[in-house]
């Protein structure tokens, strides 16, 4: 399979990854090439055969619904980007 | 001094004829004064790593006898250290500063090992050169204009120039095992679940296994002590009464079945020199008394395939995090939301990231989930049966860990090509198997790697098994000449 600049850009958008046509014509050539290696697949003998979602077929551990963590929310905006009044800022979203 | 291994200095340490200060201090220099050279580190903690020394030297007074403590060690960039930046090679989190510790980190430190710094890496662990990371390509100690291989490429160099004598590295398709072969040293991953996940910063959390690299197997035996067990902050830890991996080094390989994989063999790509090397070791297990004898992994063409599925769909979720709002980077003066994003991850995010986080959201995009992520497990179920089929006849499988030497800086361009170095690497991680890598041999000065792979919760084996061929050769114990 190939893909084009314009499906680049698509695809970049659904990523939220910034990109212009330059940008997206140095990918192209390279998404191409992995969308082919990985047609491989097509030719798997697969019938029947159950998805393997963990190597071990483990299931997901569940524990009581209680608070086992301390509130560290100071810490944890002490590292981000732009906050105030203990909430994090972004750019206006509703006019 | 430097050449002794992380066991020989942990009997030092005990019998009190080192301090860990005096070694920690002699890794310290050698890294300022060598490191240049190979660009193995990200940040280096000199003052805290005196001060753990200085701690861990009351211990020993004390008497204490924990098997790692006053051992220094580096860790790999991608586990979250309390108060010291955690980058996992990217400009996303080159302002990151973790405000709390990975479970490998707090296990390690609480065994007592001196933390030096924090290795380099491909970026977010995406990469099988080191040539993707923000801070610069690491270059290999046995020739500094060839890769050192990744993604844990600073772990290796560093080991591999005894910049430090053991590092941790993690292992999504081989990033332990293929720099572990192309710097000479020993690196193991483990079962899938060892070894928590808590606070190592995910790529393919299905794949993604932390594990030891140093020296020689007994060194990596004393590291996954420190660094296996159940944790509950990791939803596929697995829950196992704890066990001592070197409990198996002196297992004698009489009566020991090896099976070899023809597919790891036969496949075009296999330098004839590194079969060489690969055959030659197979003789001094044989004379130790192992049986070899042939075996079929049917689908083992379809891992590389299947990966590059798996991985990026998993890599365009995990990564979905970085979003310039509570950490990390953020572009400057945003329009609006959708600018903040997009440009923050644009801007944040390499080449090489970008590219895996687009495959993975096409694969998973509306209409194409059966066609590519569905198949790709399924697959990986079948390449998984294949393992489960031959270990019922052998005990361990033995096969090149790469197909060739260590490349040239910047002579695998395109990504298809970088993806097939890790051909023979790839296959345990979808099955979910234990596996190491161990130098065998050299050819025109660099070094080549011996890949064990076992079954599952068997490292002590496979460890056992390696810690046989070390005490037969000398592969593990060679330093390049200018880091003697």
């Amino acid at each position: 399979m190939s893909v084009d600049t314009s499906e680049v850009r698509r695809i970049a958008h659904l990523s939220r990854l910034a990109m212009n046509d330059d940008q997206a014509r140095d990918f192209a050539g390279g998404l191409s090439d992995i969308f082919a290696f990985v047609e491989q697949l097509d030719g798997a003998a697969i019938d029947g055969v159950e998805p393997m979602a963990h190597p071990l077929d483990a299931e997901q551990r569940l524990r009581p619904d209680a608070v086992t963590e301390s509130d560290r929310r100071e810490t944890f905006q002490a590292i981000a980007p732009a906050v105030e009044g203990g909430l994090y800022l972004v750019p206006r979203v509703i006019e | 001094m430097a050449q002794e291994t992380l066991s020989g200095w942990v009997r030092k340490l005990q019998a009190r004829e080192v301090s860990s200060r005096e070694l920690t201090q002699l890794y310290l220099d050698r890294i300022e004064r060598l490191d240049p050279q190979l660009n193995s580190f990200i940040t280096v903690t000199a003052e805290q790593a005196l001060a753990q020394a200085d701690a861990a030297d009351a211990r020993l007074a004390k008497g204490e006898q924990s098997p790692l403590l006053g051992v220094p060690i580096a860790q790999k960039d991608i586990f979250c250290t309390e108060g010291v930046r955690t980058s996992c090679g990217s400009r996303m989190l080159d302002p990151f500063v973790s405000p709390y510790n990975a479970t490998v980190v707090e296990r390690m430190s609480a065994d007592g090992a001196v933390m030096l710094g924090k290795t380099n890496m491909d970026e977010f662990a995406m990469g099988s050169s080191n040539e993707t990371s923000f801070f610069g390509p690491v270059r290999n100690p046995w020739d500094t204009e060839r890769v050192p291989g990744g993604s844990s490429g600073g772990s290796a160099a560093a080991v591999g120039a005894r910049l430090v004598p053991g590092a941790t590295g993690t292992d999504t398709g081989g990033s332990i095992r293929q720099p572990a072969a192309f710097c000479g040293i020993t690196g193991l991953k483990p079962t899938y679940g060892r070894v928590s996940r808590y606070g190592m910063i995910a790529f393919a959390s299905s794949l993604d296994q932390g594990g030891p690299m140093a020296a020689t197997a007994e060194d990596c035996g004393l590291m996954l002590n420190s660094m296996a067990g159940f944790d509950e902050r990791d939803s596929t830890s697995v829950e196992r009464p704890a066990e001592d991996f070197t409990a198996g080094l002196n297992q004698e390989l009489k009566g020991l079945r090896i099976g070899l994989p023809t597919e790891f063999f036969g496949e075009a790509g296999l330098d004839e020199r590194v079969r060489g090397v690969i055959d030659a070791a197979i003789e001094v297990l044989k004379g130790r008394g192992a049986e070899v004898r042939e075996v079929a992994l049917p689908n083992s063409h379809l891992s590389v395939p299947a990966y590059y599925v798996v991985a990026p769909a998993e890599c365009s979720s995990n990564l979905a995090r970085f979003d310039g709002v509570r950490y990390g980077y953020r572009c400057e003066n945003p329009e609006d939301l959708m600018d903040l994003y997009t440009r923050s991850r644009g801007e944040g995010f390499g080449d090489e990231v970008k590219r895996r986080i687009m495959v993975g959201t096409y694969v998973l995009s509306a209409g194409y989930y059966d066609a590519y992520y569905l198949k790709a497990q399924k697959v990986r179920r079948i390449i998984a049966d294949d393992f489960r089929c031959a270990f019922e006849d052998v005990d361990v499988l033995l096969a090149p860990t790469t197909p060739e030497l260590p490349f040239a800086l910047g002579a695998k361009a395109d990504p298809v090509s970088m993806y097939l170095s890790d051909i023979y690497t790839i296959a345990a991680n979808l099955a979910g198997l234990p596996a190491m890598s161990l130098p065998a041999g050299e050819i025109d000065g660099l070094p080549v790697g011996l890949q064990l792979i076992g079954n599952y919760f068997d490292e002590a084996r496979l460890l056992g098994v390696a810690h046989q061929y070390q005490q037969e050769t000398d592969w593990h114990a060679r330093v390049p000449a200018a880091f003697a």
